[in-house]
């Protein structure tokens, strides 16, 4: 391979990389485009033009100490606990419903008793609960880390009973022919088998998750998010009510991206996934 | 040669009362070490069933299986099986040397001991390279060859196949069936093969046990006189080979004429039934491991 063809292989490989980000982003840059236009035409104080969000953004984010990595108090006082809580919920989440969903998937007559409890529940709109959290636990990271544990659980248990129950019956029966040990069993055949399924409903759990901080911090938080989102509705500052907004939007998208990356590499050797990529 | 396996008055019933369905009625047969055996029957005549029975996974309703002397109750130590559905059988998210080394990972070996069986195993069966790929990237034939060598990986005293071959193209099939036959001499295992083919069962084995329709019980139990060193060409070609495979083909579709129409309704039925069964079993599966 000559120094020619490979830097033209890159080149070509880089062009196409970067015509996948034009044609992902191209919608969204024009609809931003079209906002601003509109908004300064119609000057209405609720919905401020897109410059003056980021304007508003940068000053309320980005103009702290040099020491601080130039976030100011703003971020370090409301983001920060509230992504904390937010992956904490999410994490915890995920242990109890995959290892809930593991006990409940193996044992066939335990879902028989416990499916109906589940279903009830996982219908309840989480957000609705979030009172009956706030008398357990008074306002507060307690009350919201309880809220939502509570509504991200669902995805992840049942997703990974469905998982652990769909194993391949060849395979149950390979790992039996081979007298696999109980925990090598459940680690490297079930596990790995519920997998797919489990990264689903994982995902699903991830925007409960955020969604249900926002919610909660909404409802009743000292800090936060969802309560700087709150105070600038209420003090009619909009551009800064706005900035919020967008921030969660591009959390969204940030974790979502992390997510898939995280999700591709670890079930990389499904072949369908390969032959996509 | 000593016994290997002793299989005596083994039968096995599906369900209970009006519906139950005997799928092997009162076999008895031993296989000795050391020696290829094939067992041969048409489709659904339960023929897996017993091989299931042989390897622990389903207790049979009646009768004893005993592996070099000791009592067959669950899956027994040094017993390999290779399936017949090998893409599901494979585990996708291990790579083939992993997958090799899989029987092995709970046992008291160092991992570079382990390591070296596996490697060994795959020689054996003549994929040297292929341990860092996974199974989805290889050919149906390769695949079927992992199996084989995760089974003998385990250095089992006694290894099933369960029609092993039936999943993959003809010209491969051959091949296998040479790597069976190799593989057995040079590592002197017993191996027993429930195959519908009834070519394949006599080219391949020492000895060709022949099972009748559900319930199966055992029609004949035929020696193969054909020289150790068999070759796909010659061998098949060979007077010896036609008429044994003529013998087993007439042993299987019996007289024609006692072969009622009523006999092979009933039979079918069995079968449906069968696989009924086995299907609401899979959705307890996990419940009735060991």
């Amino acid at each position: 391979m000559t120094a020619a063809t490979l830097s033209g292989r890159v080149g070509r490989r880089a062009a196409r990389g970067a015509t996948a980000v034009v044609r992902s982003w191209l919608l969204f840059a024009i609809l931003v485009v079209i906002w601003e236009f509109a908004a300064r035409a119609g000057g209405s104080k609720f919905f401020p033009p897109p410059t003056e969000i980021a304007v508003r953004a940068a000053h309320l984010w980005f103009t702290g100490p040099a020491s601080s990595l130039f976030l100011t108090d703003a971020v370090f006082d409301n983001v920060f606990p509230s992504l904390g809580r937010m992956l904490g919920g999410w994490v915890l989440a995920a242990v109890v419903g995959i290892v809930l969903g593991m006990l409940a998937g193996r044992s066939g007559k335990a879902m028989d008793y416990v499916g109906p409890l589940f279903a009830f529940f996982r219908s309840i709109p989480p957000p609705t609960l979030i009172p009956v959290f706030a008398v357990l636990f008074g306002l507060g990271s307690g009350m919201q880390i309880g809220s939502i544990i509570f509504g991200a659980v669902w995805p992840v248990l049942l997703n990974t009973v469905e998982g652990v129950r769909s194993v391949d019956q060849v395979k149950v029966e390979t790992a039996r022919s081979f007298r696999t040990p109980k925990a090598y069993w459940l680690g490297m055949v079930v596990l790995p088998a519920a997998a797919p399924k489990i990264f689903a409903g994982l995902r699903v759990s991830l925007s409960i998750s955020l969604l249900l901080m926002v919610v909660s911090e909404l409802i009743g938080a000292y800090n936060g998010i969802g309560r700087s989102l709150l105070d600038a509705q209420q003090d009619f500052d909009f551009p800064t009510m706005w900035s919020w907004l967008v921030l969660l939007g591009i959390l969204g998208y940030v974790f979502n991206t992390i997510f898939l990356a995280a999700e591709r590499r670890v079930l990389a050797w499904q072949p369908t996934r390969l032959g996509r990529d | 040669m000593p016994t290997m396996l002793e299989v005596s008055g083994v039968s096995h019933r599906y369900g209970s009362g009006a519906k139950a369905h005997t799928a092997v009625h009162d076999l008895s047969f031993t296989v000795e070490a050391g020696q290829l055996a094939s067992i041969v029957g048409p489709s659904g005549c339960g023929k897996s069933t017993l091989l299931r029975c042989i390897a622990g996974l389903t207790p049979p309703t009646d009768g004893t299986i005993s592996l070099h002397g000791d009592r067959v109750a669950g899956v027994p130590d040094d017993l390999a099986v290779v399936f017949q559905d090998y893409s599901r059988s494979l585990f996708p998210w291990l790579s083939v040397q992993k997958n090799v080394e899989f029987p092995l990972r709970w046992r008291p070996i160092p991992r570079a001991e382990r390591r070296a069986r596996a490697a060994e195993a795959l020689e054996h069966v003549g994929l040297s390279g292929v341990g860092g790929k996974f199974p989805w990237q290889l050919s149906g034939g390769m695949q079927q060859r992992v199996s084989i060598a995760r089974a003998l990986a385990s250095r089992p005293a006694l290894l099933l196949m369960d029609e092993p071959f039936a999943s993959v193209d003809a010209q491969t099939r051959f091949e296998l069936e040479d790597l069976t036959r190799r593989v057995q001499r040079e590592q002197g295992s017993t191996v027993l093969v429930v195959t519908h083919d009834i070519d394949e069962s006599v080219y391949l084995s020492d000895r060709v046990l022949v099972l009748s329709k559900s319930p199966a019980s055992i029609v004949a139990d035929l020696r193969v006189e054909l020289p150790a060193e068999r070759d796909q060409i010659t061998t098949r070609e060979s007077a010896e080979f036609v008429t044994l495979r003529g013998e087993v083909a007439r042993l299987l579709h019996g007289d024609g004429a006692a072969t009622s129409a009523a006999a092979t309704a009933a039979s079918d039925a069995a079968e449906w039934d069968l696989a009924e069964q086995s299907k609401s079993m899979d959705a307890t599966g996990s419940k009735t491991r060991r």
